[in-house]
């Protein structure tokens, strides 16, 4: 007991020790990993989540072989072709199941309880997804770039992001696709798993009513 | 029961009845099944890859279309010429009411047609010379006397009674050296020696395409390509891509209102006029309230209280609710 008074006053103030109690406090490996979930988690829209992060690993993997390789090994390499196809039908797939696990989510209006942020950082790497498919249609260095480029640069432009973010500039594009971009889109997805984790699966619309329905049969 | 009591329920942890439910092996099992699907994907469908349009492709097939177009950047007349920031101060950008972000912003990232398109890559290289003699005669030309003498050409190559859009039949006078410079471009680019220059003319690297990408969108090369490819922003070109394919569909909501009549106008005046000169400006700050809305959608009365309205939450947790009515 003592000891963990010593303990406690070694610890005042220390920030590393506070981010860590507060870490195991608010997700322990219980809840980060747990054996069961609430009964309401029995549908095939909720394994949508899950095959949207297997279809970002993928997307990760193929990305770093072809960035090992470069951006126009592809083109001239019957297995670089193979790896970008790879990449390009995670892609596909990737945004199929997180449109497909977004409106699951909107129709279980997934937000309530305090699942806001969930929602919001959800939603964020989605557009931020989309900004980064954009870029790597502008890294492929063939027509569909050349036109994407093209075309694209007048909606930026006219918004003046372009004045910073040059479609027809490879070089930056790249630098957009392989770092920046992932990066933000891990961080956000980092924190929305997390958020997930720390709040739990929502729970259904009137799922007051019916426990309370259920709390009464049992009582009788 | 009382929204307080679902209130509750949403905000403590779950304490009514559970299920068996293994997260790692549902990943795993996930992860070989769309593995195996993207393998299979890519072996029988590939991934579109068109070769990029180049300048000698472009100069060979259409050497018309080629010179009538360096003759433009030359005249000042081509888009790029006029197009305004990032690039230069030809036009004054789209606006949005009185917001016109790229005149406010300014030229940051420059590009003039003329001298980057035409003057400096023929002045890389040994040229013949009268190519000499004519970029001489142009560089001690008034911008006004060079003007004169390519928009004369230009007009020349469309007047229709004449050379109706080939240069190698404009006849007459008063082209000062436009001709002979657009006709050495040609032939520069004829022999490829202009892919690779026009990005960095005299510096080893570069990795910016800013100036091809803007000279050949002057032309009609690229956008007859674009038009036989089903690529053009009114053929919903912005979720297409070469071959049978399938896009990128997640740009739908953008793609969409390229769609709409009203963005795609003839009008001379009135506001269909004004919406599809400013299309662009217009149509993002749409797309970038929609985006607003639909982070912010759990704060927003109304909007936020549709899946309730409409219930398909019943059918996602059916058997829930039906073991709830037994």
């Amino acid at each position: 007991m003592s000891q963990t008074s010593e303990d406690r006053s070694q610890t005042r103030g220390n920030w590393t020790a506070a981010l860590g109690e507060a870490a195991e406090r608010n997700l322990p490996f219980s809840k980060l990993l747990p054996g069961t979930q609430p009964a309401y988690v029995a549908s095939w829209i909720y394994v949508f989540g899950v095959l949207t992060l297997v279809c970002l690993a993928l997307i990760i993997a193929t990305g770093v072989v072809l960035t090992i390789f470069g951006p126009s090994w592809w083109h001239t390499s019957l297995a670089g072709h193979y790896i970008n196809s790879l990449h390009f039908w995670s892609v596909q797939l990737f945004f199929l199941f997180m449109v497909v696990h977004l409106w699951g989510k909107f129709w279980m209006a997934a937000w309530r309880g305090g699942r806001a942020r969930t929602w919001i950082t959800g939603g964020l790497a989605f557009v931020v997804s989309i900004i980064a498919g954009l870029t790597g249609y502008l890294l492929q260095t063939n027509l569909d770039s050349q036109w994407i480029a093209f075309e694209a640069k007048d909606g930026l432009n006219a918004t003046g992001v372009g004045a910073v973010f040059n479609v027809a500039n490879l070089g930056q594009i790249l630098m957009f696709h392989v770092f920046l971009l992932p990066a933000v889109i891990a961080a956000v997805v980092l924190g929305h798993v997390l958020w997930v984790r720390l709040r739990g699966v929502v729970p259904p619309i009137d799922a007051a009513a019916i426990e309370a329905a259920r709390s009464e049969g049992a009582s009788r | 029961m009382s929204t307080n009591a679902q209130r509750d329920i949403e905000t403590r942890p779950w304490s009514g009845p559970t299920r068996h439910y293994d997260i790692v092996k549902e990943g795993v099992i996930a992860l070989i099944v769309v593995t195996m699907l993207v393998l299979l994907l890519a072996a029988r469908f590939g991934s579109p890859d068109v070769p990029a349009l180049t300048f000698k492709g472009w100069a060979t097939a259409d050497p018309a279309d080629f010179v009538t177009t360096a003759a433009g950047e030359l005249a000042g007349t081509t888009e790029s010429a006029g197009y305004g920031g990032p690039y230069n101060k030809g036009g004054d950008g789209q606006n949005l009411g009185p917001l016109r972000p790229a005149k406010t912003i300014g030229v940051t990232i420059p590009v003039d047609p003329a001298n980057d398109f035409v003057i400096t890559p023929l002045r890389t290289q040994n040229q013949p010379a009268q190519v000499e003699r004519a970029l001489e005669k142009w560089s001690k030309a008034s911008t006004g006397q060079q003007s004169s003498w390519a928009k004369a050409y230009t007009d020349a190559i469309a007047d229709p009674k004449g050379a109706n859009g080939d240069p190698s039949k404009v006849s007459g006078r008063g082209f000062g050296p436009v001709p002979e410079l657009s006709n050495a471009l040609l032939a520069m680019a004829q022999s490829g020696a202009l892919d690779g220059i026009l990005d960095a003319p005299g510096r080893f690297y570069s990795t910016d395409n800013t100036k091809q990408i803007l000279f050949m969108g002057d032309g009609g090369y690229l956008d007859a390509a674009g038009t036989k490819y089903h690529l053009q922003g009114n053929q919903w070109g912005m979720i297409n891509e070469t071959g049978n394919y399938p896009g990128q569909q997640w740009l739908i909501p953008v793609s969409f209102w390229y769609q709409l009549p009203i963005f795609n106008s003839n009008a001379e005046s009135g506001l269909a006029a004004t919406l599809t000169a400013n299309g662009d400006i217009v149509i993002l700050s749409i797309v970038g309230l929609l985006a607003l809305l639909f982070l912010l959608l759990p704060f927003i009365p109304g909007l936020r209280s549709i899946p309730r309205l409409i219930p398909i939450h019943r059918l996602i947790w059916r058997s829930y609710y039906r073991k709830g009515k037994r």
